[in-house]
């Protein structure tokens, strides 16, 4: 079931992504500040988006399993939580190079969006020793949910009150100045956006199904040592 | 901090897609070899659960 059309998703994204990189280095100009550096804006920016809507869509998932009480839900939760660490470790990584590269330190401590961001990757770093310190699934599942939760609610929030609470930033506003970007930058940025959202989409159905199949043959497992 | 020059820049760019791109193909390949454990398993599992061959009938020699 899960399987189903990851094929299919897995052609997309690696299209989406290889017509991205393309657009990226033979497509957008050179920033006029910051000049070829800016490249790794194209590939910085959409991670970290689509790692922090992974976080939030744990959260949706992680209030189906609560409402519900479905398996599926909560594995879905997990997968996606997982996967935007995952994405999240490539954000810092890569932010980090482009703070060398054009501020000259590896990282700034008196940046408020880096250190969100930061403080918002170390939150969810905790997530699987919580989720894999409890034995019995039923109460995993159900505080792994809570926490997913709450996290993901604290994400819109950690980032609107950076944004509302400081006069003067350093890092580049991307949602607000998306509409400043040239044309040819804007369609850049969307492409590799759509792309980073296909690879994540991908990853997870391909999680998912391995999940799904290891949960199935263990199943299997205990009816053969029942059956036997 | 003025931009800097494309020869000092590649290196940046390029270390931030290589790490990307390491990072992406490392989990894939983890992915891979939990399936390809599963699918072992699952061979094992098909060939214990396998029917056993029916012994063949002993021929009867004409006198």
């Amino acid at each position: 079931m899960y399987g189903r059309g990851l094929r299919f998703l897995s052609i997309a994204s690696f299209v989406a992504l290889t017509v991205a990189f393309a657009l990226v280095f033979f497509y957008a100009p050179n920033d006029a500040d910051q000049g070829f550096v800016y490249k790794i804006f194209f590939l910085h920016v959409p991670l970290a988006l689509v790692a922090l809507g992974g976080f939030v869509a744990g959260g949706i998932y992680g209030i189906k399993h609560l409402r519900s009480g479905r398996r599926e839900d909560d594995m879905k939760s997990y997968v996606a939580i997982h996967l935007s660490i995952i994405l999240g470790l490539a954000t810092l990584a890569t932010g980090m190079i482009w703070a060398k590269a054009s501020w000259g330190h590896w990282w700034v401590w008196d940046e408020p969006t880096l250190v969100a961001f930061l403080i918002v990757f170390l939150l969810y770093s905790c997530y699987q020793p919580l989720r894999f310190a409890i034995e019995d699934p039923e109460r995993q599942a159900r505080y792994a949910a809570v926490f997913a939760v709450i996290a993901g609610a604290f994400v819109p929030i950690c980032f609107m009150s950076v944004r509302f609470a400081q006069a003067s930033v350093t890092h580049p506003r991307v949602l607000d100045s998306s509409g400043s970007l040239p044309g040819s930058m804007q369609l850049t940025l969307l492409v590799s956006l759509g792309a980073m959202v296909l690879l994540f989409m991908t990853l997870w159905k391909y999680e998912l199904t391995s999940k799904h199949a290891k949960a199935q043959l263990r199943t299997l497992k205990r009816r053969l040592a029942l059956g036997a | 901090m003025p931009a800097l020059p494309l020869d000092d820049a590649g290196p940046y760019v390029a270390g931030a897609y290589l790490v990307f791109t390491a990072i992406i193909l490392a989990y894939v390949a983890i992915m891979a070899s939990k399936l390809a454990r599963i699918e072992r398993e699952l061979d094992e599992l098909e060939k214990l659960t396998e029917p056993e061959p029916e012994p063949e009938p002993e021929r009867v020699e004409a006198q």
